[in-house]
């Protein structure tokens, strides 16, 4: 069975085709990297595939289950968590706050009225937790907004973490960060235990091609290649859409 | 120091018809108490869930007129303060469901939209609310064989009726579901990637909403003994958003303290200033101008920067005065 699986998919926006018979099976456990240029339509897979964007055709299947026709809250129940290229946190809360918004979210608690949040000490157990997982425990109680860049990519991705995932989508992780923090945040994704499938997107090849197994090439919403890194890399495909040759 | 503040005001609001003296200027803090209730009611939509509306004068009215029709009707009041809140709470899931399709300022025409509608109703709709002239009531009910015919009675018992929307509100903004209704306000695409429905926290947010403007409603209808289309015209819902902007929004006291300024102006100010609607109007461009944010959470800005101002000054001085010796 797969972790991830996409069938046939077919997107468009008006005349602008965004996804064209893309086809993604992904082994449970497995590192998946999604290149492409800019535009090749890998973020809009991501949001076709979280249930964001509605797809015109084809089918999603998370570890054998049909979730097609789901929506996108409900697929964060059944286990399937991303990150954004653009950080999208609460800047006004605290760190703590974050993660336990994210916990929450699969929790039935989310619909109580009656009891105190900051008394939920479980909740805030497993927040503390999720914080210690990525070095970001001691600024539990600092706002977001006054937490640096690279902090905040690591806030999305303890966020993700918290809900248990079984298929992490990260997309461009490393976006905007610095060298040191680039190493960081890839030696953080390496701990992530083999129990969570990873399909990833991102530029920074270098950082990108030392996480992948597999790797799938896009380009103007089309797999085009897609193999092992030896054979994406060799592949005359690939040198055309990076190099022009 | 905050609960001892805290304590006092309580007291001050707990004795005020024993230290104030004039029927008139209780029957004017009765209103403060009222307007607070609604104010209160349309900061869960406008200050927690982000959702501008100008259209809860409607449901503070359907509570009131609901209530005028069904103690003319010979009920008892038990009877017609949950009658009157269950229609205004049922009407306030048809506003919900019907506004919360669109977003920003498609939300605020709905909204517009429906409380004109319920002001046509009151309007024209003469064989059940008596169209302009408006029902009376000749009734006010007696709590625990309490009646609340005088001023000061009516009063306290408003007083309650505050205490518990104010305690509601706290526990509600403390809860996992506030939480949950501010993530929807500030972030509506995380939270759905995070599991939450967004819609239903909305919609549940705006019963919660539409049920204290039906308390206040039904409290209104008490106090004045009279309910009319005036009571639910675009101007009331007006009226409601700038207490709770001018006050401050996603605030406790901001609601109540620009509850307090809009009537203090409208029942107050007017006896002495000919164009009170002015000043108000002036009041207002000042609070956006200086305090964007609100009266409550500027004012709490203005002191924090005194504060912290004068704390550097007298470090200096102690610095100076070490150096000296």
């Amino acid at each position: 069975m797969t972790a991830l699986e996409v069938r046939d998919l077919h997107k468009s926006f008006g005349g602008l085709r965004v996804a064209t018979a893309v086809n993604l099976s992904v082994a449970p456990g497995e590192r998946r990297l999604i290149i492409g240029q800019n535009g090749a339509g890998k973020t809009t897979l991501f949001n076709l595939i979280t249930g964001e964007l509605r797809i015109d055709s084809g089918t999603v299947t998370l570890f054998g289950a049909d979730i097609t026709a789901a929506a996108a809250r409900r697929r964060a129940h059944l286990g399937l968590a991303r990150t954004y290229q653009i950080i999208t946190l609460f800047p006004g809360e605290t760190l703590l706050r974050n993660v336990t918004l994210s916990l929450l979210g699969l929790s039935r608690l989310r619909w109580n009225p009656l009891v105190r949040l900051d008394r939920q000490h479980d909740l805030l157990e497993h927040a503390h937790a999720a914080l210690a997982r990525v070095g970001l425990e001691h600024l539990a109680d600092r706002p977001v907004a006054q937490t640096s860049y690279g902090e905040r990519r690591r806030i999305e991705i303890a966020m993700a973490l918290a809900q248990n995932p079984r298929v992490l989508l990260l997309d461009e992780p490393f976006a905007g960060l610095s060298i040191e923090e680039r190493r960081d945040v890839l030696n953080l994704i390496a701990g992530i235990p083999r129990g969570v499938t990873i399909v990833m997107i991102e530029h920074d090849m270098d950082v990108a091609l030392e996480f992948a197994e597999r790797i799938t090439v896009l380009h103007f919403g089309q797999v085009v290649v897609e193999g092992t890194r030896a054979e994406v890399v060799e592949h005359p495909r690939t040198r055309e859409i990076y190099l022009g040759a | 120091m905050k609960r001892i503040a805290l304590l006092l005001a309580l007291l001050a609001l707990a004795t005020l018809p024993l230290w104030i003296g004039n029927s008139y200027y209780v029957n004017i803090a009765t209103q403060m108490l009222i307007y607070a209730i609604l104010a209160l009611g349309l900061n869960v939509l406008v200050g927690y869930a982000g959702l501008v509306t100008l259209g809860h004068a409607g449901l503070f009215g359907i509570a009131a007129y609901a209530g005028a029709v069904l103690i003319n009707n010979g009920h008892n009041h038990l009877v017609v303060a949950f009658g009157a809140l269950a229609v205004t709470v049922a009407v306030t899931a048809v506003f919900a469901i019907l506004a919360l399709r669109g977003t920003g300022l498609g939300f605020v025409m709905i909204t517009v939209a429906l409380g004109q509608i319920v002001w046509g109703i009151a309007y024209r709709w003469i064989s059940l609310t008596n169209g302009d002239n408006g029902i009376s009531i000749n009734t006010r009910p007696a709590p625990f064989g309490l009646s609340l015919l005088d001023a000061s009675a009516l009063y306290w018992a408003c007083f309650v009726v505050f205490l518990v929307t104010v305690a509601a509100m706290a526990i509600f903004v403390a809860s996992p579901f506030g939480a949950a209704l501010r993530g929807a306000r500030d972030q509506p695409r995380r939270m759905t990637a995070l599991g939450y429905n967004v819609w239903l926290t909305r919609f549940l947010a705006f019963l919660f909403s539409g049920f204290w403007s039906g308390v206040a409603g039904l409290l209104y209808l008490y106090y004045n003994q009279f309910i009319s289309p005036q009571a639910v015209a675009l101007s009331a819902s007006a009226e409601a958003l700038l207490m709770v902007i001018a006050g401050g929004t996603a605030t406790l006291l901001g609601p109540i303290a620009g509850a307090v300024l809009v009537i203090v102006m409208k029942d107050v100010a007017s006896a002495y200033i000919e164009r009170w609607n002015f000043v108000l109007g002036a009041i207002f461009v000042l609070i956006v101008v200086f305090m964007p944010e609100g009266l409550v959470p500027g004012c709490v800005r203005l002191w924090r920067r005194a504060t912290s101002a004068r704390r550097p000054r007298a470090a200096t001085a102690a610095l100076r005065q070490e150096g000296g010796r």
